[in-house]
């Protein structure tokens, strides 16, 4: 496949990523508005967000027992996927044609998302 | 004012942002954390929270629309990411240490330099020679051009990774995508091509903002309440500004929006030092 066909394949994609990614978040924001519309947004104070909601292994898990905000919270983590799932496609294209420079500067730039995502930061 | 009537409203907000931002090319995201804390008062970590994750869809929403095209170059975007990605864990890790009051002040002053940034001619410095690494690492490339394949040279490689540095330590540091910086580096620095720079921008910003996310979700920043609605919000006004950007005269847009950028700016440089935010 040519680099130009990859890409395209790639962008197409990552628009249905994110419109998934909206219609997931869409779907928890009613059922949070339908049931906690009448209370007070409670933002002008920062106290932090439950442990459920803070790591992406925690939110899939809670998925068992699902509320409003771990609906939200896992198409949101969809959503920061995208950009994660564009990198691991580039791989796709680099190792094909055996340009290992670039498939260790592309696994240099996953590393740092997993360390990001996939670690716990105090 | 209830959570339904609030949601509403941040949505209309994000939605305006997000479209004025794809129209005029300032970027929707970087509205959003001035308009959430000076008007509706809400913690400035939380709306960074909100806005750098709305920088994520609209980055990825549009990348169907720039690929398309064939002038991104993935070698120079994956290379200078590592400088992108470093930076901005580096500066998300630091949103815990710089008071509230600093980032509010040093947000406000990204902003001016941003609505400056769109006003300004920008002219075409295309290399005219390669740097040696980056003929080493291959990243000269070449574009379709009106009379066919047009071919450019990337220079001063490691000046332009620097700045990317900062980029992605700016972009951690306030959720913002720093498109505008990371264009700099690319076409000013570099020498490469405008088109070329723009949607390369594009697709590194996602992938920088992705990796603040992971820190941010983890400190609790990412509240599900706001930042449903700034995300629903920019992403269906970024999609509507970009539909009608061929039809649309943006001249005189751009001036006003680039005006409300900037006294915005001032507002949060003032409730920076006033003690308005994070006093």
């Amino acid at each position: 496949m040519t680099d130009v066909r990859l890409e395209k394949v790639i962008g197409t994609l990552l628009q249905i990523g994110v419109l998934s990614a909206a219609a997931v978040v869409l779907t928890g924001g009613i059922w949070l508005l339908a049931g906690a519309g009448r209370s007070v947004p409670a933002y002008r104070q920062f106290h932090g967000e439950p442990p459920d909601l803070r790591s992406p292994h925690r939110v899939v898990a809670s998925l068992a027992h699902p509320t409003p905000e771990i609906v939200i919270q896992f198409g949101l983590l969809l959503l920061i996927a995208t950009p994660v799932a564009r990198v691991m496609f580039s791989l796709a294209g680099f190792a094909p044609e055996r340009d290992w420079t670039y498939v260790v500067i592309t696994l240099i730039v996953l590393s740092v998302l997993a360390y990001s995502l996939l670690i716990p930061h105090g | 004012m209830d959570l339904a009537a609030f949601s509403g409203i941040v949505f209309g907000v994000s939605a305006l942002a997000g479209f004025l931002g794809s129209l005029t090319g300032l970027g929707g995201g970087v509205v959003v954390t001035p308009v959430l804390t000076i008007l509706l008062g809400v913690d400035l970590h939380y709306a960074i929270g909100a806005s750098l994750v709305s920088v994520i869809a609209t980055s990825s929403g549009a990348a169907a629309a720039y690929v398309k095209e064939g002038y991104s170059n993935l070698r120079v975007g994956m290379f200078l990411e590592i400088a992108t990605t470093l930076g901005a864990v580096a500066g998300a890790h630091l949103t815990a240490v710089v008071p509230a009051s600093a980032l509010a002040v040093l947000f406000g002053i990204v902003l001016l330099y941003s609505a400056w940034h769109s006003f300004r001619e920008r002219k075409e410095a295309v290399a005219v020679r390669s740097d040696p690494l980056a003929i080493r690492l291959r990243l000269d490339g070449s574009y379709p051009g009106p009379a066919g394949v047009i071919r450019y040279h990337v220079a001063r490689v490691k000046a332009g990774f620097s700045l990317m540095f900062g980029a992605g330590v700016l972009s951690g540091l306030l959720g913002i995508g720093s498109g505008a910086v990371k264009v700099i580096a690319m076409d000013q620095v570099m020498g490469i091509p405008f088109k070329v720079s723009t949607t390369t921008s594009n697709f590194m910003i996602g992938v920088t903002a992705a990796a603040s996310a992971g820190v941010y979700l983890s400190r609790g920043y990412v509240d599900p309440g706001l930042s449903m609605p700034v995300m629903l919000g920019v992403l269906a006004g970024s999609m509507t500004g970009a539909r009608i950007l061929m039809h649309a005269r943006t001249r005189l847009l751009r001036v006003v929006f680039a005006a409300v950028v900037g006294l915005l700016a001032l507002e949060m440089i003032y409730n920076g030092f006033s003690g308005g935010i994070g006093g």
